[in-house]
């Protein structure tokens, strides 16, 4: 997909000038919907994303129950302002396929065990999007999740690499992924050093791979941190003097 | 204010396998976090909940609320993602037998009650058994918060539960699923309610118990000055030791007397009560003995 003639990178530096290695800012807050279970809300960049997180819960029908464990239902889906051009509503392939690997990498930490024959249900919208809308998926999906109570043996953590005029790159903006040679989402499990999605658009060789995938680990302890400072903030929050609405955590039934 | 420490799932605690406790798990010798909440590290290591749902135990006493009927068990729903069932013989009388047709005389759709889990099994299949001697009225307040908060509210050995108990003069039921009955005047009610809204917001801090203790004495404070201009110029004393029944699993006893100001409190709280079938005022026994 390379146009000829545009220049993604000038003097070292990126068209928004970024450094190579260099990550687009994040924001992060956590339990931003109070109806929802767990809940977080995820900026990179120009992209906006926020999950919700259901459950575990009753799941119908029956027939997909597992009698074991819970499943993980994960809907991932663009709002249709959040581009230029009106993005159509509803699941088109792309997005039937980022439920399916977003759902995959966060598997192997949640233990389902605890829950059998529930659903836990993963919901992932795209406010605005720039590139690497997966991976702020991804991030805020974990924080949710964490937020809701769900047990799980880690956090995820994502980011994008790929390989714009040659270089390895950190965390692509929608230029770059247009333009550029190769665009490559991570997920992983920062402390295990071990990846739980891994796509590639595009084409790199075997050593690109390999310093593209150092870049985004330590991308993702960055990206790690913020994750836990934003689920600790969360608690420090509420006792400085705030004392938000009363209506919060429960619900009223007057028999 | 303190805060404890927050963990986050897939922090390291320790090396100390042995104490692994709730809310952590163990690889390579090593305990971790399974759980965002806080750490708790005096005797087992253990994380405690600051969310997350209900999942019953048994043994546990729940409120729960009648949402189908599904012969010869009613279904219930136990704010959990497991629903319980009743089955009728819990609630027939000796000998009785309760016929399909005939379930809803005994407990309807929407109908609360109290009860305590009978078993639970590997594929997560609730019974209940209804504790007769409870059943939640109308003209009662029921809120609902998070399971996770429910020990908080009891307090330690029971202090907290005991203080609101004390201070407000009402009727409190604490469930394991996070639901809690609150019976009494209605102002006193609401400061019941919104002290326990506040615990549940405040649970992950220190000091909360002076804090709820001040919240209440506003209230005491308050009924003082109405008292006294409604009554005109009978002295009164202002400590009422209206115990009340019900927390779960706590150690505390409660010890009711009746004094003299509580008789008068009784009677207007009759007057401003608005439930069905001329329910009770404050202090009394009476429920229990159906």
């Amino acid at each position: 997909m390379k146009k000829k003639g545009v220049q993604l990178i000038k003097d070292g530096r990126r068209i928004d000038g970024r450094a190579f290695d260099e990550l687009r800012p994040i924001r992060i807050e956590v339990g931003v919907l109070k109806r929802a279970d767990g809940s977080c809300y995820f900026e990179l960049g120009e992209n906006k994303v926020i999950a919700a997180v259901y459950g575990p819960r009753e799941l119908h029908p029956r027939h997909i129950q597992d009698a074991k464990r819970a499943i993980i239902q994960y809907r991932y889906n663009m709002a249709p302002f959040s581009v230029d051009e009106r993005k159509r509503p509803g699941p088109d392939r792309r997005s039937i396929e980022i439920s399916k690997v977003s759902r995959e990498a966060l598997e192997p930490v949640i233990m389902t065990e605890f829950y059998p024959r529930t659903t836990i249900d993963v919901f992932v919208e795209v406010l605005q999007s720039d590139a690497g809308t997966r991976t702020a998926g991804i991030n805020a999906a974990s924080v949710a999740l964490a937020d809701a109570g769900i047990p799980m043996r880690d956090l995820v953590t994502s980011v994008a690499v790929g390989k714009v005029d040659g270089e390895i790159v950190l965390d692509l903006n929608a230029y770059e992924d247009n333009y550029g040679e190769a665009d490559m989402p991570i997920a992983m499990i920062v402390r295990k050093n071990k990846i739980t999605m891994m796509q590639m658009d595009g084409k790199m060789t075997k050593d690109e791979i390999k310093k593209a995938l150092k870049l985004a680990k330590k991308a993702c302890e960055k990206i790690y941190q913020l994750q836990r400072e934003a689920l600790i903030a969360k608690y420090s929050e509420e006792i400085e003097g705030e004392e938000q609405s009363d209506e919060q955590s429960a619900q009223w039934l007057k028999v | 204010m303190e805060m404890y420490k927050i963990v986050v799932p897939g922090d390291f605690l320790s090396r100390d396998v042995k104490r692994a406790g709730e809310g952590t798990y163990v690889e390579d010798g090593c305990v971790y976090a399974h759980l965002y909440g806080i750490l708790d590290e005096k005797d087992e290591i253990k994380v405690v909940a600051l969310s997350g749902k209900y999942v019953p135990r048994r043994g546990d006493v729940v409120i729960g609320r009648i949402v189908d009927f599904s012969f010869p068990y009613w279904v219930v729903d136990i704010a959990s993602p497991y629903k319980a069932l009743l089955h009728v013989a819990e609630v027939a009388e000796e000998g009785e037998r309760i016929e399909m047709s005939r379930m809803h005389e005994y407990l309807d759709i929407d109908d609360l009650i109290v009860a305590k889990v009978k078993s639970v099994d590997a594929s997560m299949r609730v019974e209940l058994a209804l504790m007769k001697e409870f059943r939640v009225r109308r003209g009662d307040r029921l809120i609902e918060i998070s399971h996770t908060k429910i020990p908080r509210i009891i307090g330690r050995h029971g202090s907290m539960i005991k203080m609101l108990k004390e201070r407000s003069g009402c009727f409190i039921f604490i469930a394991k699923n996070g639901r809690i009955w609150i019976k009494g005047r209605e102002d006193a009610v609401d400061v019941v309610s919104e002290a326990i809204l506040m615990i549940a917001n405040e649970a992950h801090t220190s000091g909360l118990t002076d804090r709820v203790a001040r919240m209440l004495d506003t209230f005491r404070f308050q009924r003082r000055i109405f008292r006294k201009q409604g009554a005109g110029v009978k002295e009164r004393t202002e400590k009422r030791e209206v115990g009340g029944y019900g927390s779960v699993g706590s150690d505390v006893r409660e010890s009711e007397s009746k004094s003299e100001s509580e008789s008068e409190c009784e009677s207007e709280s009759k007057s401003e009560r608005v439930g069905e079938g001329g329910e009770i005022g404050l202090g009394e026994r009476r429920i229990f003995d159906e």
